[in-house]
């Protein structure tokens, strides 16, 4: 039975967006956690904790995003775990985000000339003092336009969710066209919908980095 | 000059025996014997490259050194953090880039390690900076940014920081060299202030002004090695080594 595409549908679509954001915003919070680690492990004195975060986001930067969602749906079935599609999307974003986050932010800490490291040795702060009231200050002001930025690569990422069967956007613009057979109409509106939740991020982006690149002071 | 005439007592803040370091097959340091006494002012010359940075960064350990053995305040630096967060806690240090910390004021810039190291209280680490910041003749710029000030005031607050730690010897690094030349007064004579209160100095610097008026000895070094020291009046006059005399000759023909 083909229904035709209207308010109801577009209704349908609109209340996935919710999904969308929510599984970004865990993809984002629970990456940028894992992420600030990732990021503290590759910039360490510490060889092993080093090659740890290298071969941690090698793994998950050679990868498809679309692979490693199968791997964890799928891996926690072969294991007798029952993972949700939610979970299993929520956990394998994570991953992914912090990997990718990982390796923007040790870029930014390592921006972070020598010489405030030796400073803040020479007065005595030791490893995390140093990082938080010196080290990361600063990285973070270096970080913030290529992590709005990257948050626009997380939303457009959390559609892949829809093949392991979470119910977000995309996964609804599916069902809408299985049901009224106008997959041009359906799937515009659905990508006309990521547009309006990711433009805003990409300006924002790139007003910020050009505030950040002006001179300051 | 009056700084000369203080009394210099006869215990020893720094020694250095048979200090070796190497990068890769590169020896920069070769058999370094040196001894620092409580209130003696040195400073070390040599040409680019000859080891003097990695001598004095040796003493704080922002270079660790592979042979030898150096000995801060009676506290011999060995693998373990605790000896190597008491020897910094002792021995201030200015780099000849300031290396002031961007994001913060002024005044934070001096309160930030008397906090969070020696953990003092808010109001204290501010009296302290206030005190040091008059010292260095700056207190008005107090809630400025770094990138607010000029070069010879940056050094200033950098000297005022390491002050505030309240440290019992100072290293400094060229704390002259990158400033434009008519900054370079207000920071040696804030040097020379130091010295006027008896504080232990390292200082490496091509300044020889400063090491005639404030040196009790200069030492010469070359290719790692500290080749000639003495006190400046026989340092500058009657230079023993062959090296010593060519160093001399290039740099006061500028
Ligand atoms: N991290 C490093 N890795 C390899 N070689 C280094 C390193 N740091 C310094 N060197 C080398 O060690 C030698 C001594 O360097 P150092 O900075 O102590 O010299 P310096 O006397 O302070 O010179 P300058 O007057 O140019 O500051 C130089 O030849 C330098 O190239
Ligand atoms: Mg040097």
């Amino acid at each position: 039975m083909i229904r035709a595409f209207g308010y109801n549908e577009f209704l349908f679509l609109l209340s996935a967006v919710q999904w969308t954001l929510l599984l970004s915003a865990i993809a984002f919070i629970g990456g940028g956690i894992v992420g600030l680690f990732v990021a503290l492990g590759r910039t360490s004195d510490v060889k092993p904790l080093r090659w740890l975060a290298t071969g941690y986001i090698q793994v998950f930067q050679g990868t498809p995003l679309l692979m490693q969602l199968f791997l964890v749906f799928f891996g926690a079935t072969v294991m007798g775990i029952d993972m949700s599609p939610w979970v299993a999307a929520a956990l394998g974003l994570t991953l992914n985000t912090s990997a990718f986050l990982g390796e923007i932010w040790r870029g930014c800490i390592q921006s972070v000339p020598r010489g405030q490291w030796e400073a803040a040795s020479a007065l005595g702060l030791r490893y995390p003092g140093l990082m938080r009231y010196v080290i990361l200050p600063q990285a973070v002001k270096v970080a913030v336009p290529p992590t709005v930025g990257y948050l626009v690569q997380v939303i457009k990422g959390t559609s892949l969710a829809a093949i392991i069967g979470f119910v977000e956007l995309t996964r609804a613009g599916q069902i809408v066209n299985n049901a009224t057979f106008q997959p041009f109409l359906v799937f515009g509106i659905v990508a006309a919908i990521y547009f309006a939740l990711c433009w805003p991020l990409s300006l924002l982006s790139q007003r910020l980095e050009a505030r950040y690149a002006a001179p300051t002071r | 000059m009056a700084v000369m005439s203080e009394p210099m007592s006869a215990d020893v803040v720094i020694r250095m025996e048979g200090v070796q370091k190497w990068y890769d097959h590169f020896q920069v340091l070769k058999d370094i014997d040196l001894e620092v006494h409580r209130g003696e002012r040195i400073v070390i010359c040599g040409p680019s490259g000859s080891g003097k940075s990695t001598l004095i960064r040796c003493i704080n350990q922002l270079e660790r050194h592979q042979k030898g053995r150096i000995t801060v305040n009676g506290v011999e630096l060995g693998p373990h953090h605790r000896q190597l967060d008491t020897v910094r806690r002792e021995v201030g240090m200015v780099f000849q880039s300031f290396n002031l910390f961007p994001h913060l004021t002024v005044l934070e810039n001096c309160m930030l390690a008397p906090l969070k190291v020696r953990g003092v209280t808010k109001d204290e680490a501010k009296a302290t900076a206030i005190r040091y910041l008059e010292r260095v003749r700056i207190p008005e710029q107090a809630d400025k940014y770094p990138g607010q000030l000029s070069g010879g005031q940056q050094q200033r607050v950098a000297i005022a920081r390491s002050l505030c730690m309240n440290p019992k010897v100072m290293l400094f690094d060229e704390p002259t060299s990158a400033l434009d030349p008519e900054m370079v007064k207000e920071v040696l004579d804030t040097m020379i202030g130091l010295a006027e209160d008896g504080m232990t100095m390292l200082c490496v610097t091509h300044e020889m002004g400063f090491a005639k008026s404030v040196a009790h000895r200069v030492i010469f070094m070359d290719r790692g090695e500290i080749v000639e020291q003495n006190t400046p009046e026989e340092f500058f006059t009657a230079p023993k080594s062959e090296r010593t005399r060519s160093f001399l000759g290039q740099i006061l023909a500028h």
